[in-house]
Parts: structure tokens; sequence; C-alpha cells
């Protein structure tokens, strides 16, 4: 497997993070979003290169300007995975705040 | 059921907090902590070990009906103040996770509720991703198996 396209391996990086929080606030062109950090335009544009590979990232063409707009879809997968580790631990605790109002009663 | 539960996981970190409100008094909830047999009601699991104390250690243990061991865990005690908070490790038996530290804090709201702040630290982002993942893909193994059933069922 590419790790590259591993869309956890992609966040972990401080940069790419910071792109992605860049992006949502609005779509940018690759100079706008290079313009916000001091590392060369080369080092960004592979960033964005990388988020765009694991579907992160979206490119879209108006007029002559590319612009990267974050997938929410993509970006949800990443909320989904927490979902079912909250669920479990939801679980978990309802069960202890059962056992307790139980165990109250008992005394 | 309203889920109360939080996570907070920022992209890439390699921590998390877990909050969660409880309609008990902080000195429940702690106890919840420090009973072996109140743990093993709701964790749902049988609990071999528990020293809450400096220096201390637990360790947990599943077994399915027919005594297979299905999950093992085991952790080390660094601190605890009695209804306010326990710091401990975390690991579990040949997972390849590798140890997890654990900052729980009890926190009174009013003489009848209370909350639990635990925050979780990996040793790297990805471990934490990893372990992320682990409930997700247990679902999925879940709803996997299922199908198998009901597809060997249909031959």
């Amino acid at each position: 497997m590419d790790l590259r396209r591993d869309v956890f391996q992609a966040i972990a990086d401080p940069t790419r993070r910071a792109i992605i929080t860049l992006l949502a606030v609005h779509a940018m062109t690759p100079g706008a979003i290079a313009a916000h950090f001091d590392s060369s335009r080369q080092t960004i544009s592979k960033h964005i290169q990388i988020l765009t590979e694991c579907e992160l990232l979206k490119q879209e063409q108006t007029g002559r300007e590319i612009y990267y707009h974050l997938n929410p879809k993509k970006m949800k997968t990443i909320a989904d995975f927490i979902e079912p580790f909250r669920n479990m631990w939801d679980d978990r605790f309802n069960k202890l705040e059962a056992v307790m109002k139980q165990y109250k009663t008992k005394k | 059921m309203e889920r109360k539960t939080k996570i907070h996981a920022e992209e890439g970190k390699q921590d998390l907090t877990i909050t969660r409100e409880f309609d008990l008094p902080v000195a429940l909830l702690f106890r919840a902590y420090t009973e072996a047999g109140i743990v093993e009601q709701w964790m749902g699991t049988k609990v071999l070990k528990l020293e809450n104390r400096q220096h201390g250690a637990y360790a947990f243990e599943t077994s399915d009906p027919q005594g297979n061991v299905l999950f093992k865990a085991h952790g080390t005690i660094h601190d605890v103040v009695e209804d306010q908070k326990i710091v401990r490790t975390f690991e579990m038996d040949n997972a390849g996770f590798d140890a997890q530290l654990e900052f729980l804090d009890f926190d009174e709201l009013t003489p009848h509720t209370s909350r639990l702040t635990m925050q979780i630290i990996y040793r790297s982002p990805s471990h934490r991703e990893q372990q992320l993942k682990l409930p997700f893909s247990y679902g999925i193994n879940m709803a996997h198996d299922r199908l198998q059933e009901i597809v060997s069922k249909l031959k």
C-alpha cells in the first residue's frame, strides 16, 4: 500500500494540517496557499499533491486558475472512525452509571 | 438515550480526551474505578488484579464461554488521589499497540453530579489512529461474520 495515500498518514504532518485549516475557510489557489508558509512553493505543492492523492482536497478549475477546496466526504471518514470509538465508551459509561445507581440504592 | 460521552481528538495529534458527565456523586464515580467487583460489571471483563495505589498494578482478562481468552490488558498505577485523579498506563497484551498513558480526572459538578475527563496519550499519532480504528474494524468484522453466517446458510 502506498502510505502517502493513507488519509491518517496525510494528516499526521503539521504543514498539511495547516493547509486543511486554511482551506476549511475557503477554496484557494496553490499560490495563495503557499503565501501562508515560509517553505518553498515546491514543498507546499508536494503537500497539496499528497492531500489531493488521498482525496482530502479537490481541484476546481475557475478560468485560468486552479482552486483547491476540502472534500467534505473524505473529511467525514475521519470523523466516522471516531464515532464507533465514542459509542464504545458511551456504552461502558452508561453501564457504569447504571451499576452505580444500583449500588447507591443498595447502600 | 442521549449520547453524553464526548471525544476530543485533534487531527494528527498523539493524544485524545474523553469526557463524560455522570448523574452520580463524585465519590461513587471514583469507586466505580477502584472496586474490582464494580469494574467487572461495567467493563464486562474479569479483574485479575487491581491495586489502586502508587506503584500498584492492574490486569484485566475477558474469556468467551469456552474459556478462550479474547482480551487481556494490564497496566501500572502511577498516582491515585481519592475522588480526584488516577494516573496509569494501559496496554493490551499481544496487540502490538504499545503502552498508553492515561490521566483520569474526577470532578464534582454538584453534590449529585460529576464529570470524568480522561486524557489518553499514545506513543505516536499513528498509534492513536490504530486504536481509534479498532472499534471501527471490530464493527466491520462483526458485520462481515454475520454476512458469512447468512451466506453459509444459503448454501
